[in-house]
This record gives C-alpha cells, sequence and structure tokens, in this order.
C-alpha cells in the first residue's frame, strides 16, 4: 500500500487509540447524565471526572469548564455574553453595559469571532481589527492604543491556526486587567502545544476544542473565570449550571477528557519530536525547493507548524498534487476556498497575493516520524517542479 | 472514494497535454493571454494555423493556477485541434466544462478564462496577418483585466438569469483585478435588469 503522510493536524488530529478506547467504553453509558437514577449518575460521574481532568490541566476548577458542541461554539459564547445589554438582566451580570459596545480583536482570529464579530458590527457593536506584523504578532502597544471608555472586550487567539504564531497573550490580559476589561483568548490550536495556566495568565475567557488534540469531534470547551455569571448562548435547560442547555455529549466529553489526560503525561515528549521533525521539514524544503519562503514568527511560533509559500504556483494544484502522492496538507490559496480571495491570515501578513495562492501549511501530530519526512522531502521537489514547469508565470 | 473532481479533469491534471516548453522556438501564429496572478489563475495560450484552410494544427499552453484550471487549458488543447478558426473563437466556457464532464459552480471562473486566452490568440493571429474580422463581436471591453466585453454581460444576464453583481462576478470574475471598472459594470448590471 502507498504511504499516508497526515500534516493538516491543525485542521484536525487523527483520535489518539486510548481516546478511542475510552470513547468505546463511553458508549455503555447511556444514562442521561441529568437523571436522578444509577443510569444517570454513572453518565454524570464519568462527565464530572473528564471536567475534573481537564480543569487541573489549565490551572482551574471543573466548574469554571464548559463543555460546548465547539470551539467555534465557545466564541460565539463570549461574544453573545458581551453583547447582551439588558440593564436588569436577572441572568447575567455584566458590568459596563454599555450601549455603543467596543470590542477589540485582531485581524487574522479564526472565522468563528471575525465572522460572529461582523454579524454583531450590523447590530450596532464597534469593533477594531488590531493589523499584525510580518510575523503575524499583535503590538499589545495597539492594544492600548486601540482601547475607548465603551471599551468591554478584548480577544487575541493565543496561537494562530495558518502559521502557528504565538500572540503576546500574557501581555495582553494585563493590559485588559489594568483597563478593567474582559479578555479572551481562542486557544483551540495552543491547547496541547503550549503549557497554558489560565490563572497565571489571568485571562476572563479562554477556548478549546477537541479534535484538536487528538480527541473526538463535536466538543468544544469555555473556561470562565469563577464569579462571571454568564448569559447561555442555547438556552433551554439546567445543564452546565445554566450556562449551556442541551443534553451533555457524554461520549464527546468523555473523550476529550482522555484527550487531556493524555497531554499531561504525553504532552512535552510528542513537542520535542515534533519541533525536530518540522525543522528537519524546513531545512530540508530550503536545501531542496528553490524560490520558497516562510509566513509567520519562526522563532515564537507552534512546534508543529510550518507554512511555506511556493513561488509561481497555486496551492491547490499543489495540495491535489501531494495528495496524489498521500501527503495531506492545507493551503490559504483562494481556489480551496470557492472564494476570490485567499487567505486572511496570510493576507494580514503585507505578502503579495501570490505568496498567499502558493502557501501551504504543514500541520505535524504526534504519529508523524523521521520516515514521513524523508517521503515529503523526496515527494515535494517533483511536485514543486512538475507544476512550475507547467506555470505560465515561471521563468 | 470520488476524487475533488471529474475524472476527466484528474486525467488532465495530472498528465497535462501539450504543454509549452520552449516558447521561442515554438514560433506560434497567434498568441493569447488572459487573467492575473493576483487572482490566482494566469494562462498563456499559443496556436499554429494552417494559413491556407484557416485551420488550427497545434496548440500549446501554460497555466499558473489551480487542477481545474490546469485541466481546462489542457483539455481546450485537444479541443481545438483541427478546428477552423470561426469554430474555435465560438468556443463557449460551457462546452470546456462539458468535455471535463462538469466542474463545481465555484470553478467556472477557471475554465471562463481558457476560452478568451484561445480567443486572444485567434485575435493575435488575425492581426499578424493584418486580416480584418469582426473580432470581439465589435463590443466595448468592460474589464481590462480580465477582458469581458459589453456583449458577453449582457449575454450572460440573459442566458443564466443573473440578477446581482455578486453572481456576475462568480460567472467572469469581473473587477476582481484592478477593481476599476466595478461602477461601469453594476451601472450597465442595472441597464440590463431595468430593460
Amino acid at each position: 500500500m502507498k504511504r499516508t503522510v497526515y500534516l493538516d493536524n491543525n485542521a484536525t488530529t487523527p483520535i489518539h487509540p486510548e481516546v478511542k478506547k475510552a470513547i468505546v467504553e463511553a458508549l455503555a453509558l447511556y444514562g442521561n447524565p441529568s437523571s436522578m437514577h444509577q443510569q444517570g449518575r454513572m453518565a454524570n460521574n464519568a462527565i464530572e471526572g473528564a471536567r475534573e481532568k481537564i480543569a487541573s490541566f489549565i490551572g482551574t476548577e471543573p466548574e469554571n469548564i464548559i463543555f460546548t458542541g465547539s470551539g467555534s461554539e465557545a466564541n460565539n459564547t463570549v461574544i453573545n455574553y458581551i453583547y447582551c445589554n439588558v440593564p436588569d438582566c436577572n441572568i447575567c451580570d455584566r458590568k459596563n453595559k454599555h450601549y455603543n459596545k467596543h470590542i477589540i480583536t485582531s485581524a487574522i482570529e479564526h472565522p468563528s469571532i471575525l465572522q460572529t464579530l461582523k454579524c454583531y458590527e450590523r447590530r450596532g457593536v464597534k469593533v477594531t481589527y488590531l493589523p499584525v506584523d510580518k510575523f503575524g504578532t499583535v503590538a499589545p502597544n495597539d492594544v492600548k492604543k486601540a482601547i475607548k471608555p465603551t471599551t468591554c472586550l478584548i480577544s487575541i487567539m493565543f496561537a494562530n491556526n495558518e502559521i502557528g504564531t504565538i500572540q503576546p497573550v500574557k501581555e495582553i490580559a494585563e493590559i485588559a486587567r489594568h483597563h478593567n476589561i474582559y479578555f479572551h483568548t481562542d486557544a483551540v490550536q495552543a491547547t496541547g502545544k503550549i503549557h497554558i495556566n489560565v490563572h497565571d495568565l489571568n485571562v476572563d475567557f479562554m477556548t478549546m476544542s477537541g479534535h484538536k488534540i487528538y480527541g473526538p469531534k463535536g466538543i468544544g470547551l469555555l473556561y470562565v473565570k469563577k464569579g462571571i455569571k454568564l448569559c447561555p448562548l442555547i438556552y433551554g435547560g439546567h445543564h452546565e449550571k445554566n450556562r449551556r442547555a442541551g443534553t451533555e455529549n457524554t461520549i464527546g466529553i468523555i473523550g476529550v477528557g482522555k484527550a487531556f489526560e493524555l497531554l499531561s503525561k504525553e504532552m512535552d515528549a510528542n513537542n520535542k519530536k515534533i519541533l525536530a521533525l518540522k525543522q528537519k521539514l524546513k531545512k530540508g524544503f530550503l536545501e531542496k525547493i528553490p524560490d520558497i519562503s516562510f509566513n509567520g514568527q519562526q522563532e515564537n511560533s507552534l512546534p508543529n507548524t510550518l507554512n511555506v509559500s511556493f513561488d509561481y504556483i497555486e496551492g491547490e494544484s499543489i495540495l491535489l498534487s501531494a495528495d496524489f502522492e498521500g501527503i495531506a496538507v492545507s493551503t490559504g490559496s483562494a481556489c480551496s476556498t470557492g472564494s476570490l480571495k485567499p487567505s486572511h491570515v496570510i493576507m494580514a501578513l503585507g505578502v503579495s497575493p501570490e505568496k498567499a495562492h502558493g502557501s501551504i501549511r504543514f500541520g505535524l501530530g504526534r504519529e508523524n516520524t523521521e520516515e514521513d519526512i524523508d517521503y515529503v522531502l523526496d515527494k515535494f521537489p517533483p511536485i514543486v517542479e512538475k507544476l512550475r514547469k507547467i506555470s505560465s508565470v515561471y521563468k | 472514494m470520488n476524487w475533488v473532481y471529474s475524472d476527466k479533469v484528474k486525467e488532465h491534471f495530472q498528465n497535462p497535454k501539450n504543454i509549452l516548453d520552449d516558447e521561442e522556438n515554438y514560433k506560434a501564429d497567434g498568441r493569447g493571454e488572459i487573467g492575473n496572478v493576483v487572482c490566482g489563475d494566469m494562462m498563456l495560450l499559443v496556436i499554429k494555423v494552417d494559413k491556407e484552410k484557416n485551420i488550427i494544427t497545434d496548440c500549446k499552453w501554460k497555466t499558473y493556477g489551480c487542477a481545474s484550471a490546469i485541466a481546462s487549458t489542457s483539455v481546450l488543447s485537444e479541443m481545438v485541434k483541427g478546428m477552423s478558426l470561426e469554430q474555435a473563437y465560438k468556443i463557449k466556457p460551457k462546452d470546456i466544462m462539458e468535455e471535463l464532464d462538469g466542474l463545481p459552480s465555484h470553478k467556472i471562473h477557471c475554465s471562463v478564462l481558457g476560452d478568451k486566452a484561445l480567443r486572444n490568440a485567434i485575435d493575435d493571429y488575425y492581426q499578424r496577418n493584418n486580416i480584418v474580422k469582426i473580432k470581439k463581436e465589435l463590443s466595448k471591453v468592460v474589464c481590462n483585466c480580465m477582458n469581458i466585453t459589453e456583449n458577453e454581460i449582457k449575454n450572460l444576464i440573459f442566458e443564466k438569469g443573473i440578477k446581482s453583481f455578486e453572481e456576475l462576478q462568480e460567472y467572469t470574475k469581473i473587477s476582481t483585478s484592478c477593481g476599476s471598472c466595478e461602477d461601469e459594470a453594476r451601472d450597465l448590471l442595472k441597464k440590463c435588469l431595468n430593460k
């Protein structure tokens, strides 16, 4: 059989075999976790066990973790809560209920922040989209300068999904604290790749997701700082302490709990191995393929993410050619998204649209090996050469 | 497992036919370029013509773009061989799509470019040989970057039932490069829709 090399771990990760085992076992827990009988209590115990593991992994108490249906839902929940401007709302306890709310975010956030904010802008919320430098970093000073009396949320992602750049989250959180503004960070990509302690960071909200850490899809997590009385995005029940209605996804929660448990054991060793593989890949590309450049911060970035622009050729044709060889990657080209515009993240770095169209993201994971990287370094040069040979812009 | 596009697209993407290796020594009779790197698709197409019979004897190309852009230029280069110039001039995006056993709707603009590159190559041949033909349907060019005429826009509005500027962009990629023709294109669309 032909070799397959999965290098799209920022899109999603394969389920860890032990997570799979835990999920299969969880299938037996059919009781509704809200029910008082033993079937219900068994499911509930398992869920609370998972919550404890997750909480301890990020340095908080279990009651500060809310299970959602996805990372996107967790992001939406935060913005929805901030938007609430009912003056005497008896559900949430928001301070600073301005009618002209202002939110600060960055130009390179995930669409579940950017598109949600676009919608809230139409409802009257004012939004500042901070630019990033050529490495994709937000300047804390820009955050400071953007603050207005009406600013009620700063939302900056922990690490970027396309280029891997890590943001100065701690500094920005301090600025937010100093101005008494809520701070949210989307840590979906950072989780399991960087040690995160929400207590040290002093964030108010943090988003995570199961399927980026070798757990199941359909499960997201929101950390909410103690004392914040969140109003839910989804109403309809007492689940999650009135903060997210809907019968708990027992299987997903147990799966993600196991994924976190495994992270606390394996994360450091995995990241060390993955970083070495990424460096090998980068070095190999530089040696074997001319006219390439790397997008994003190279020093302070996720250990697993390498974003490369191949000049004179287009990303979708690279992606599909790699797929013929069994190599799975992703691209920031417009062609793959069905729109006319290339990746907003790569474009925010100030590079040319050509570089964005020709960008490929290599997202390494725990299953990758030296042989995988050798295979990619063997297959990629002829792919690039072939496409350049038929390209009308290659000299 | 199904591939992203049709098997025909796959075949032409994996094994593209008639690639232009050496333009200098090819000695083309007509040369046409279309598209823009900024938008992610750019094609160069060259033809050789039997001047007695007015028939395209050979066609070669180079394309910067996605899989369907590459495949559509490749399949077009096969289609036109042996065709009369008049016939080739009339090739529509739909013809290329059919030859490829279909393309997803958001990919149509890629093959739209292939037929335009071909018409540019034929126009170039006419020009080089001082042949006066009714070129470009004597219609005014609205979008210079993408080479889209008033008549083409009018036909599309009629044929496809286009109602918005965004739809028009989907089909033609009009004003997606420099954008300077957007107002003119919007006005034209408005006028046609009000008729």
